[in-house]
């Protein structure tokens, strides 16, 4: 049987040439990169090439690289350590509804001690507008936290437009790019952004390896306090291979960017043809302005679960919203904030594409997308009154 | 402790919210590449370089000039030592 793996945006597979760069520093530079030795100094000397390469991804300065465990970290690092920093400027943050768990958990966690979070709408289409951001500005307003693109429906954020609008005010500017970086070009310094999160299992490098960016010149309170490591910013000994390993993943993906979203557009738009042909099945997120390896959907009368199942069952591996709502049988949260209505929210289904990805897939992916639906739809009690316009309530995505 | 104004800084180091022995760390990184007689700001609000920062320079020959404080950080200020 065809094995299709659709869901990069849940991680990537390893690139081998990254693989044989992380070697040594399991096997024979194993050193602690504290060790004055030299498997030390070998180890100290790889992380600090690494921070290089990451910085040269997203143009910003090697010192302005600070490595983390994942993403979720990073994102944490990010709300909880400038809304310390800042907190007698202010206890007002702003966030939006469709950021990821680790921006909206942490969110939440500051409000329980006593900071005040925006959570601002998006449009239809998952966009967030930026004259809501700055409206929702107050004096108080220390830091505005929006995503560069979602994971879930792929929409890329006025990331540069909503920096403008932070810079003029002053106030601190964090995207979690997570998402975006290493799959689509990303400047710090073109988008004005003061902090960025980003995961280097997204581009094809190994778990347990992320990075916050932070502007030279920021303060920020650590989250992991300790050692001395990453400049007494994020204590505990580097996962030395790993930050090996994003290194690589970073320099590759800045080489061959250009090759990959041309190939991952190419699949996408034939999976968006091809998917709008099937009876009721909806578009979600913003048509063009996406991230180029992304197409989402939302599949009437039926439960995203069941058409993961049913689809693994026949080698092809995508996603249901987010990692975390699809595990806790929840409609995604970020489809219902864009107004889909919650019936079709459960519906919810999300293809990522991959550099290791063909044309061939997407036509084995298109032959059995509407089997699967028709039998899941031929056993879904919400199928009553199938085909009669409107019965579902209004939908805002698009065919 | 001896407080000072107005000291002009060559350079200034930022290290608020960073834990021990960053201070000590920076403060020796940031001397080394300091010109002899040029001076050192360090902004730290971490307690133990009250003491930790006034006995590294008698430890190691530069001289403290002074701190000043803010309601959030220290202000220390050190001028590297002239080789003779």
């Amino acid at each position: 049987m065809r094995k299709c793996y659709f869901d990069h945006v849940a991680t990537n597979p390893l690139d081998m040439r990254v693989f044989d760069a992380m070697m040594p520093y399991f096997k024979e530079d194993f050193g602690n990169p504290l060790s004055l030795y030299e498997s030390g100094s070998k180890a100290k000397e790889a992380i600090e090439n690494a921070r290089a390469q990451v910085a040269s991804l997203i143009n910003s300065k090697p010192s302005e690289i600070i490595f983390t465990a994942s993403g979720a970290e990073a994102n944490n690092f990010a709300l909880r350590g400038i809304a310390l920093a800042r907190q007698n400027e202010g206890k007002h943050m702003i966030v939006t509804r469709v950021e990821h768990h680790s921006i909206l958990n942490s969110a939440r966690f500051l409000e329980k001690v006593g900071f005040v979070v925006t959570f601002l709408p998006v449009d239809k289409h998952g966009i967030v507008d930026p004259d809501a951001v700055k409206k929702s500005i107050t004096k108080e307003t220390t830091l505005i936290s929006v995503t560069h693109a979602s994971s879930e429906v792929g929409t890329i954020e006025p990331i540069k437009e909503i920096g403008k609008i932070a810079k003029e005010r002053g106030i601190i500017f964090h995207t979690d790019a997570v998402a975006a970086v290493g799959n689509i070009p990303v400047d710090v310094k073109d988008l004005g952004v003061d902090l960025l999160s980003m995961a280097a299992h997204q581009f094809y490098g190994p778990k347990g390896a992320a990075a916050l960016y932070v502007r030279e010149g920021m303060r920020i309170v650590p989250l992991i306090y300790g050692g001395i490591q990453e400049s007494g910013r994020r204590a505990g000994t580097e996962n030395v291979p790993a930050i090996v390993g994003m290194g690589k993943a970073a320099e590759l993906a800045k080489n061959e960017m250009a090759e990959r979203t041309g190939q991952a557009k190419k699949l996408r738009d034939k999976l968006i043809q091809g998917a709008s042909e099937i009876e009721n099945v909806f578009l979600t997120g913003h048509p063009e302005n996406r991230l180029p390896a992304h197409a989402s959907f939302t599949v009437e009368f039926i439960e995203g679960e069941a058409m993961l199942l049913l689809l693994a069952a026949k080698g092809v591996y995508a996603a249901s919203g987010s990692a975390c709502s699809s595990k806790a049988l929840k409609a995604s949260p970020v489809l219902l904030s864009m107004g889909v209505p919650s019936n079709l929210a459960q519906g919810s289904i999300v293809f990522t594409f991959g550099k290791d990805n063909t044309e061939e897939d997407i036509d084995y992916l298109l032959s059995e997308f509407p089997q699967v639906i028709k039998r899941l739809r031929e056993m879904s009690p919400y199928a009553k009154g199938w085909g009669t316009k409107g019965e579902s309530g209004e939908c805002t995505v698009q065919k | 402790m001896k407080f000072v104004d107005n000291v002009k800084a060559d350079v200034t180091t930022d290290i608020v919210h960073m834990m021990c022995p960053m201070h000590l760390l920076k403060l020796e990184e940031k001397i080394r590449e300091l010109e002899d007689g040029q001076i050192l700001e360090i902004m730290t609000d971490y307690d133990g370089a009250l003491e930790d920062i006034p006995g590294w320079c008698a430890k190691t020959g530069n001289e403290f000039l002074g701190m000043s404080e803010t309601e959030e950080f220290y202000k220390f200020y050190i001028r590297r030592k002239v080789k003779k």
